[in-house]
């Protein structure tokens, strides 16, 4: 039997591929298929793939996590507060005086990334020591986040973000051509790519979402390694949440609440199963393209840019109906 | 009886008691170098508790355990492989998403030499070459080292299995009723890869199984154990079926090696 895993791989690839050309096709020349169109794909995808990346593994590992929204937005909240409060006096702040730039951009990044990874880590343990199945912890911690993010900040946005942390890097680009959210979320993905195929840690994620118990009894410290899976996809959300707050120079209270659905959506039209032990970063590009590409398509042809929702909708059930049919022909075996 | 130190496995006196139930109650057992052993017994005869002492999974509450002469006590599953014995469980404990080479590997991965070693690569390239010399040596079926381990049959995800125990063993393999779930054709592909084991690695397997006609193809001695107790020990050669089954039974009081066989409570 040829590896399916491929197959479902070079599909989604070319439904992806297909779609560009009807795109190019259909709109006028110089419109979606130009370099500016393909920069703002990307932008537009970047936030999403870096979520996906975690997403991945834990999927692959047998996890769930259902709170990235919510923890990417609770990490844009302390970013932008600790880089409002660090950066200069509200007097200071009101002539655009910033004196500690420096060091308040420096802290609230740590401080963004470290609260993502720390809200991970309960994740982690909820699921790991007190063994509540991951749908429900993340389903549970996903509404605490959300709601203390929210008490915190009176359901406001965040609004005293000093500028130049937008102007220099929200919309700066890495040699004068690409926008750094592009640049760091390829950074990620190709770290991730790399952990998942080329090493033992990657190894064993599958395993574990293949047989837990049998990768436990081949040594692999499977507690440690599902909690550093949550770990790092909290930290990924941090992540996002400084490029979030970057690109708007404001924390939104609203902004991400989909996050979960959509990078779940796209990990899993990229090949990823839903049921463990199978999964590829390739594909789970492909997947968080495939929304950004609809959407940019629907808006230069002037048709409601909400068919994306519809067209990823179907997308889905056809790439977790190919999942199962995978795993019945598996189980018949 | 032979001096211990020429024995792969000599089990003395090894007690193991489960709340009331008594599953081991001072169990004998040896195993000579490369040879096939069978052990055989009812249903709760404490079979699989034995294989668990020397697995390392069950502490005993009594008893030693003395690996080529050398005193072990396993306090867990580590020790029992840092002793170089290796177990097939009936569930197999393979991951079925991966291909044969991982599942070989599966916690053992070679490393890449120098610093990405350091940094957990690892070496997939080695890993794949290894495994298929390891099952060309076995002469396994498994022609595919790409394929997904999920997606073989019955008869060669259990030599996938048990080729994992074969390559890291080196003291003893034990294998829970390897051939249960197997039809003929599988089943004596098993077999053959358990000779295997013995005839090309020199190692000696533990066999449980229901099935005295594979027993006596494949196996060179059995134990048979019955209420926690060692009743029999033989060579094949030298039994019958009906022998074996009154042993299990209890119907046969004396056993060949002319210890009185304990009476049920
Ligand atoms: N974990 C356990 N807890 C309680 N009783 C057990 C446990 N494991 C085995 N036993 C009991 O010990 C006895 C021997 O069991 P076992 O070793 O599985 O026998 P066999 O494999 O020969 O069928 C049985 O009476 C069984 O119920
Ligand atoms: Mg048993």
């Amino acid at each position: 039997m040829p590896r399916p895993q491929r197959l479902s791989d070079a599909t989604i690839l070319l439904l992806l591929i297909a779609i560009v050309a009807v795109f190019s096709i259909v709109t006028p020349a110089g419109t979606f298929l130009s370099l500016s169109n393909a920069e703002s794909i990307l932008l537009t995808a970047s936030q999403l793939l870096i979520l996906s990346c975690g997403i991945t593994f834990l999927l692959i590992a047998g996890g769930l996590d259902l709170s990235i929204g919510s923890i990417t937005i609770f990490s844009a909240v302390v970013v932008a507060k600790v880089m409002g409060a660090l950066a200069g006096t509200a007097a200071q702040a009101a002539d655009f005086h910033y004196p500690n730039l420096g060091v308040a951009i420096t802290v609230a990044i740590v401080c963004g990334l470290l609260v993502g990874a720390g809200w991970g880590a309960v994740n982690g343990l909820l699921a790991v020591k007190l063994r509540i199945p991951p749908f429900i912890a993340t389903l549970a911690t996903g509404g605490i986040v959300l709601g203390l993010a929210s008490v915190w900040t009176n359901g406001q946005n965040v609004q005293n973000v000093p500028l130049p942390f937008q102007s220099s890097f929200g919309l700066g680009k890495l040699f004068e051509v690409i926008p750094w959210s592009i640049v760091i979320a390829a950074v990620v993905t190709a770290v991730f790519w790399v952990v998942l195929s080329k090493t033992r840690f990657g190894l064993h994620t599958y395993a574990m979402g293949a047989n837990l118990e049998a990768a436990r009894r081949a040594g692999v410290n499977v507690r440690r390694h599902m909690v550093l899976l949550y770990v790092g996809t909290g930290a990924l959300c941090g992540i996002v949440a400084v490029l979030d707050v970057a690109r708007f120079s404001t924390a939104s209270i609203t902004s991400h609440s989909g996050d979960a659905l959509s990078a779940i959506a796209a990990v899993v039209i990229g090949g990823t199963s839903l049921f463990g032990g199978r999964g590829r970063i390739s594909g789970t590009v492909v997947g968080a393209l495939i929304p950004a590409v609809l959407q940019s398509g629907f808006v230069i042809m002037d048709v409601q840019p909400f068919w994306q929702n519809v067209a990823v909708g179907v997308v889905l059930l056809v790439a977790v109906y190919v999942d199962q049919v995978k795993i019945r022909a598996q189980e018949r075996t | 009886m032979k001096d211990s130190a020429d024995l792969a496995v000599r089990v003395r006196g090894v007690r193991k008691r489960y709340g009331h139930v008594e599953a081991l109650r001072g169990v004998d057992l040896d195993i000579a170098p490369g040879e096939i052993h069978a052990l055989l017994g009812d249903n709760g005869a404490g079979k699989s508790t034995l294989v668990k002492v020397l697995a390392g999974a069950v502490t005993p509450d009594e008893g030693t355990v003395e690996i080529n002469g050398v005193p072990h006590r396993f306090t867990g599953p580590r020790d029992a492989q840092a002793a170089g014995i290796e177990t097939v469980y009936q569930d197999l404990a393979l991951a079925p998403t991966l291909p044969p080479d991982a599942n070989l590997f599966l916690g053992r991965e070679p490393a890449r030499p120098g610093l990405l070693g350091r940094l957990g690569f690892v070496d997939r390239k080695a890993m794949r070459a290894e495994a298929a010399t390891h099952l060309r040596q076995l002469n396994s079926k498994i022609q595919d080292l790409g394929a997904e381990v999920g997606s073989m049959s019955g008869g060669q995800k259990q030599a996938v299995a048990v080729a994992r125990a074969a390559m890291w063993g080196s003291a003893l393999i034990m294998m829970d009723e390897p051939t249960a779930a197997l039809g003929v054709a599988q089943t004596e592909s098993v077999l053959e890869l358990i000779r295997r084991i013995r005839d090309e690695k020199g190692l000696p397997v533990l066999l449980i199984s229901h099935n005295l006609p594979d027993v006596f193809r494949v196996a060179d001695r059995c134990t048979v154990l019955r209420l926690g107790r060692r009743v029999l020990t033989a060579r094949m050669s030298d039994v019958t079926s009906t022998d074996l089954i009154r042993a299990m039974t209890g119907a046969d009081t004396l056993s060949p090696t002319g210890e009185r066989a304990a009476e049920p409570r």
